[in-house]
């Protein structure tokens, strides 16, 4: 018998590998974008398991807003990738300093 | 065990196994087909969730949509992947720790069962004809009718921002600015010159030209 606690169980470590890959890609944007991809699989995976086990579709109209954004906020951050690589030849997170902040 | 068990751990596996090769592999290409993995995956799991219409979205807009445009940017960048991964089992130690305590930090709360998640039974099973995009239309059209058309808005926004960004203009078109067309002004291009309209030429004078014609 499935219950609640499988899917938040099988989010929870998603999220956790996800977070992973932040820390291991640093240097790499391209993949840092996929992770944050998968950060946000996650938890719409929390949000669908809820929906279910609570009989509440509220949830689903949750992951249907933030898939959109994701969509959007995807679209941007390869589109500035493009931009950055064509200026600087390179998506190296450490050569991107100009702004020395 | 029932049949869904075995279809949830099956899933499970491929899916965890998808995500540490998106967050392992060496090839930013091969990392996208993971990926890509992983969402069909993920999937199947809503569909055991029976929210059908989103497992369907997620492989329409989520796989045929943006993980190709995820692909295309890999394939047009040309990466140096050698440079990029120095050091990059460097920072596996700190990573492992803190993806390793941060798992088991949820886990023990998840499985703890003070937490009272196992009282939450699964939904009374759903009538043969139950329609869940019926549901989810009426919802979307009814009741977040403006968060719907904010999310459309969201998304225009997100394509005009990412033609902004990445349009190149090119120096060598001729094509004209029409607010500067719009802005002229007659006497701007036009000179109005006073001067007499017949003028009396000398005699002497016609004779010279003539004779250098001749």
């Amino acid at each position: 018998m499935l219950t609640l606690t499988h899917f938040l169980v099988l989010a929870a470590i998603l999220f956790a590998i996800s977070v992973l890959g932040i820390f291991l890609n640093r240097k790499n944007l391209i993949v840092l974008l996929m992770a944050i991809e998968l950060m946000l699989l996650a938890v719409n995976f929390n949000f669908i398991a809820f929906s279910h086990y609570l009989s509440d579709t509220a949830g689903q109209i949750f992951v249907f807003f933030i898939l959109t954004v994701a969509a959007a906020e995807s679209a941007i951050g390869l589109a500035i990738l493009v931009v950055l690589f064509r200026n600087m030849r390179t998506i190296n997170v450490e050569d991107l300093g100009s702004l020395k902040g | 065990m029932s049949m869904t068990t075995v279809i949830f751990y099956i899933l499970s596996a491929i899916l965890l196994f998808a995500a540490i090769r998106v967050v392992t592999a060496k090839n930013p290409v091969h990392a996208v087909l993971y990926l890509v993995l992983a969402f069909f995956t993920s999937s199947g799991h809503w569909l055991l969730l029976q929210s059908e219409f989103l497992a369907i979205t997620l492989v329409l807009v989520y796989v045929g949509a943006v993980m190709v445009l995820f692909l295309f940017v890999v394939m047009m960048l040309d990466i140096n992947v050698e440079k990029l991964r120095e050091g990059f089992w460097r920072n596996l130690p700190v990573a492992a720790t803190v993806g390793l305590i941060m798992a088991f930090e949820m886990v023990l709360i998840l499985t703890n069962p003070h937490t009272g998640l196992a009282d939450y039974k699964a939904g009374a099973a759903l009538a043969a004809d139950a329609s869940n995009v019926k549901v989810l239309g009426r919802q979307l059209y009814t009741t977040y009718l403006l968060p719907f058309e904010l999310a459309a808005v969201v998304l225009l926004v997100a394509m005009v921002a990412a033609i902004g960004l990445t349009q190149r203009s090119r120096k060598d078109t001729k094509v004209v600015d029409a607010a500067d067309q719009v802005k002229v002004r007659s006497q701007d291009r036009v000179r109005i010159v006073k001067m007499q309209a017949e003028k009396n030429v000398e005699a002497a004078d016609t004779a010279e030209s003539g004779e250098q014609q001749a």
